[in-house]
């Protein structure tokens, strides 16, 4: 980011998760996109940094490029704009299975140190305190993409030391005993699987925002990397394109 | 031949209670018009199938259609909750329901078995997951060639399969476009097939970006204009976000949902 950049005076802490989860994001790369803040942060690095990225979707579009925001991952201008759209089993049979997509992008309703994640229920599978939306695309996204980052926001009640229910699988060795690249990113820093042993562990925190805090914000005894490093603000420009995909009436009359 | 005939009597004549039941359509060409008309009719005990519940299925359990949900994803797109399909699940209301559920993958795999006439489809997932151990309809498998474990996963093979389209000629061919989802799979899947349709035109007009599915494994096609709101079809009308940003509201106490389900879908006429 260069200096010239204009500071806004404030700015969301979820505002800066979803920039920072945008700032992930590498231009041509393929991501496989899920509903809710994922979409948004994927968008936002379409509109900004990664021009040339490839958005995917559930629905079987393939290079959507929406000038809004979509509501759902299946709404009308995601075909009007992809380069493909194909059906449902096409698009998990053969463009996620085989391993052909970069990135997966997932949210969460808890989520353990290990990265595994549960959408499915909070409490007794059987008997609920709340049911959860279920499994939608995430078990393969999270199982067969190079890489998954997932956006969450920070709570203990969402980073628990154990899931009430596995949903999808995080963490599992290579062959080599390297473990899989998975970033969280919440609305107080950033957690990295340790490339050896697959641990998450924070390596950044947003600005105002002390490790104590995120650890006290953490189910589970939270390793911290030597080399902490603090996030950049949202610039102007990043909150100006939010704000655009988020209410394009707004703003344009 | 696909038989063409008004929506009310295609459900009657191809509904009845218990029967499994799938009405799909991937978030595009939701068959809504068919499903107000089970409700209409007072169908019980469905099995209801649908990888996304989405309003229609929240509708439909908590007008109290449904006996048993098998799905993927119950929850309303980047809204939140299903708060019908939810208080079913949490509080037995208005009765208790019974889950069946996967991932998208392993849905649209299960109907592609069912389609291809395979007692079972095989994948990679599942694997790792708790989904296996609430489903008697996952497996592991071994390959016979190269002995990885893969997963096994049992066809659909529903009663009746009911999907909404832009159009179908006067012999009962169905075209659609967009978002193709599922549709395909499930009409072959099925062992009845309804589609209902915006609009019964003289002859199809060729479309590169559209699927046809032939007359002769269709049931009934009826027209149904409108019918796939508030979802969309794809050329005709735009999806209401709007609608199911409210339907959070509308769905969240009972009594609203209730004297809303009386208003808009037992006391209107059938479309068709």
């Amino acid at each position: 980011m260069s200096a010239a950049e204009t500071r806004p005076r404030s700015y969301s802490p979820d505002e800066m998760m979803t920039v920072a989860a945008a700032r992930e994001l590498r231009d041509g790369m393929t991501c496989f996109v899920g509903v809710g803040a994922p979409s948004l942060a994927a968008n936002l690095a379409r509109d900004t940094h990664a021009p040339g990225i490839i958005l995917i979707y559930e629905s079987g579009t393939i290079g959507a490029k929406p000038s809004r925001l979509p509501l759902s991952i299946g709404d009308g201008e995601l075909a009007e704009t992809a380069d493909a759209v194909v059906s449902v089993p096409e698009i998990f049979n053969y463009w996620v299975q085989p391993g052909r997509i970069d990135v997966g992008f997932l949210g969460a309703a808890q989520i353990d140190r290990c990265g595994n994640i549960n959408t499915t229920v909070i409490g007794d599978y059987r008997r609920p305190t709340v049911r959860l939306p279920g499994a939608g695309g995430a078990p393969e996204i999270a199982a067969s993409t190079r890489e998954v980052i997932v956006i969450v926001k920070h709570s203990r009640r969402t980073f628990v030391g154990e899931l009430d229910f596995i949903t999808s699988v995080g963490q599992r060795h290579a062959a080599d005993g390297e473990a899989r690249p998975i970033t969280v990113i919440t609305d107080l820093g950033i957690l990295r699987a340790d490339r050896r042993t697959g641990e998450l562990t924070l390596t950044e925190t947003h600005a105002g925002v002390s490790p104590d805090r995120v650890k006290v914000a953490t189910g589970w005894d939270l390793l911290v990397a030597d080399q902490l490093s603090e996030t950049e603000p949202p610039t102007a420009r990043e909150l100006a394109v939010m704000k655009q995909l988020k209410n394009p009436a707004g703003g344009a009359g | 031949m696909a038989e063409i005939m008004p929506l009310p009597e295609a459900i009657a004549r191809f509904v009845g209670d218990e029967n499994s039941v799938a009405l799909e359509g991937f978030t595009h060409l939701i068959p809504f018009a068919a499903g107000h008309e089970i409700m209409r009719q007072g169908r019980r005990d469905l099995e209801l199938i649908r990888m996304t519940p989405d309003l229609l299925y929240d509708q439909m359990i908590g007008a109290g259609c449904a006996r048993r949900l098998v799905f993927s994803y119950a929850g309303n797109p980047g809204v939140g909750s299903l708060h019908r399909f939810r208080d079913a699940v949490e509080h037995a209301w208005p009765h208790s329901i019974e889950l069946e559920e996967h991932s998208h993958a392993g849905m649209a795999n299960r109907y592609v078995a069912g389609a291809s006439g395979l007692p079972f489809a095989v994948m990679r997932g599942y694997s790792g997951t708790d989904l296996v151990g609430f489903t008697a309809n996952v497996a592991p498998i071994r390959c016979p060639f190269t002995g990885e474990m893969l997963t096994a996963v049992s066809a659909l093979r529903p009663d009746v399969g009911i999907v909404h389209a832009q159009c179908a000629d006067r012999t009962g061919n169905v075209q659609l476009w967009g978002i193709t989802g599922i549709q395909k799979e499930v009409v072959l899947a099925s062992k009845v097939a309804i589609v209902t349709v915006e609009e019964i035109v003289l002859e199809l007009r060729p479309r590169p970006d559209a699927i046809v599915i032939p007359s002769w494994v269709i049931s009934a096609v009826a027209e149904a204009p409108g019918g796939a709101r508030p979802s969309y079809a794809h050329g005709y009308y735009d999806r209401d976000n709007a609608f199911y940003q409210e339907w959070d509201a509308i769905s969240r106490k009972r009594d609203r949902f209730t004297a809303w389900v009386q208003d808009h879908i037992f006391r209107t006429e059938p479309v068709g």
